[in-house]
């Protein structure tokens, strides 16, 4: 029996360590420019939109779209839990506005479309944003 | 438009060495060989070439996607470079070619190699996890820090993205995505130099396995241990050597999206990729409908799909039904692609399969794949960055 392999978890960097960990708190943070408003993920150290270094990480709902997704089958490494979803969500606070995550949902239930929100799964010093599908 | 640099430069002399899964020969000695026989073929001898590049240079890292430096394959060749570049930046697999364009159109150099080598079949030979995105480090970080925590530790996660959206806004299905690998396979039967030539049928296509779905087995190009070469020289230079020159009518490039980890568009296209057209089609007074047969790049079978789009070739949501039932796009038809295989049958040389494909065909070396009367050939590149070509021989 193969155990599991451990997630390959983030570097925690200066620009993004905030990302990765925002799940203590239990809300999901993204950069935004505080003078145009543009949010921007990945973070960068100005705004990619009117080049303001006025960026910092707001909170935001936590809700969005699943933009696209796949089901992965291939046991990448020995152990790997297969299938999984792995998927984009598009956030509601902005057009294009893109995280990566995994879907917790059941497969057969995964559609381009679902509304979305987000849950943290904690390894180590890391919370990854996870998104589940939003019950009305 | 005469004055861009691209008119001055053409393609003399192409060659690819054997290509193994894997190969007993190193990957430097597998470099010498391709890039001795593109000089031969050239009609030049070593001692005329004065610059030489790659993609992307060398590290020790990525399971043998960079296994030789420029500096190494020019020791081991004997040429004394007036010009030397590797380049894994910008717009994808073609940096260097574009970067020599304009060495040799500035004048520092006249007679340039190009190559692009890949032991990843000797890296898989060691260890299968050596090609996948984690790397050897305790923590991910960069661009793969997005993804790799969410176990996509293969480039075909993230397209497989593509591909579903792809297939969710037009309607698309699966046996029209596996138009393409059947359509490469049938073309890599009349290329030695293939790692696939055995048939391949939509029934086959349809039952292999489904690695992320959409994508299956058949829809991933093969890495491979071998080297593509070409030479590119200044057009005063290249009327008296052995081959008719083929000319870069012109090149597009533009950088954005997955590489630079900001995603633009609905996954249903490359914005990036369209960008490159539209720079290619500004530099050029022939059309897509012009273009004889094309080598599209296909590291996943959807970037067929969206460079096609992309390059005009059909509308938005066309590229789909275009394909369907291979009969437009094989030897013969409307518009021949990746005939020689492609990466999906001849193996994942990073667009440098393409631009040798480009080349038999344009020198009419193709033989049974051979589309007749090829005078003009569309290549593209890249599915990170963006590079492409309108290739013509007069």
């Amino acid at each position: 029996m193969v155990s599991p392999p451990a997630r390959k978890l983030p570097r925690l960097e200066p620009d993004t360590a905030f990302y990765w960990t925002c799940g203590a708190d239990d809300v999901l943070r993204i950069q935004r420019c505080g003078d145009c408003g543009t949010w921007q993920h990945p973070p960068l150290p100005l705004c990619a939109q009117c080049r303001s270094e006025a960026v910092a990480p707001e909170t935001v709902s936590g809700k969005g779209r699943l933009a696209s997704y796949t089901v992965n089958h291939e046991p990448w490494l020995p152990g790997l839990a297969v299938p999984f979803v792995f998927g984009v969500v598009e956030l509601a606070e902005q057009p294009e506005l893109y995280v990566f995550c995994n879907v917790l949902a059941a497969i057969g239930h995964v559609a381009v479309g679902m509304a979305l929100t987000v849950e943290f799964e904690r390894h180590e010093d890391v919370w990854l944003p996870m998104f589940r599908e939003e019950r009305a | 438009m005469t004055d861009l640099p691209e008119k001055r430069v053409c393609i003399t002399g192409a060659a690819q060495s054997q290509v193994g899964r894997p190969s007993q020969r190193s990957a430097l000695q597998l470099t010498a060989d391709a890039c001795l026989a593109a000089i031969a073929d050239a009609g030049l001898r070593v001692e005329n070439i004065d610059g030489i590049a790659t993609y992307p240079g060398k590290s020790s890292e990525g399971g043998g996607i960079a296994p030789v430096s420029p500096s190494e394959a020019a020791a081991v060749l004997g040429i004394e470079p007036r010009w030397i570049l590797a380049s894994a930046e910008g717009f994808s697999h073609m940096a260097p070619i574009f970067n020599a364009v304009t060495a040799i159109a500035c004048g520092l150099a006249r007679h340039v190699v190009v190559f692009r080598s890949v032991a990843q079949a000797q890296a898989r030979a060691r260890s299968r996890a050596s090609t996948l995105m984690a790397g050897p480090r305790e923590r991910v970080d960069g661009n793969n820090a997005w993804t790799v925590p969410y176990n996509a530790l293969s480039p075909i996660n993230t397209f497989a993205l593509y591909a579903q959206a792809y297939f969710a806004r037009y309607g698309a299905t699966e046996a029209q995505l596996g138009a393409i690998a059947v359509n490469s396979r049938a073309n890599a039967a009349h290329n030695a130099n293939a790692v696939y030539r055995n048939a391949l049928t939509l029934d086959d296509y349809l039952a292999s396995r489904v690695i992320s779905s959409p994508l299956r087995l058949l829809d991933c190009d093969s890495h491979i241990d071998g080297s593509t070469a070409i030479v590119l020289s200044h057009r005063d230079a290249a009327a008296d050597l052995r081959n008719p020159p083929i000319r870069i009518d012109a090149m597009g490039m533009a950088t954005g999206g997955l590489w630079v980890g900001r995603h633009e568009g609905d996954f249903t296209q490359m914005p990036g990729a369209i960008r490159a057209a539209r720079m290619l089609w500004n530099r050029t007074e022939l059309t897509p409908a012009q273009m004889d047969c094309a080598q599209i790049y296909d590291g996943f079978s959807i970037h067929v799909w969206m460079w096609m789009e992309a390059l005009g070739l059909v509308s938005p949501g066309e590229a789909c039904r275009f394909v369907e039932g291979g009969a437009r796009i094989a030897i013969g038809g409307q518009l021949p692609l990746n005939t020689g295989g492609g990466q999906l049958s001849a193996g994942r040389f990073h667009g440098y399969g393409h631009i040798h494909e480009a080349c038999v065909q344009l020198w009419e070396r193709g033989g049974g794949r051979q589309v007749r009367g090829a005078r003009t050939c569309l290549v593209s590149n890249g599915g990170y960055g963006y590079g492409t070509m309108v290739l013509r021989r007069d």
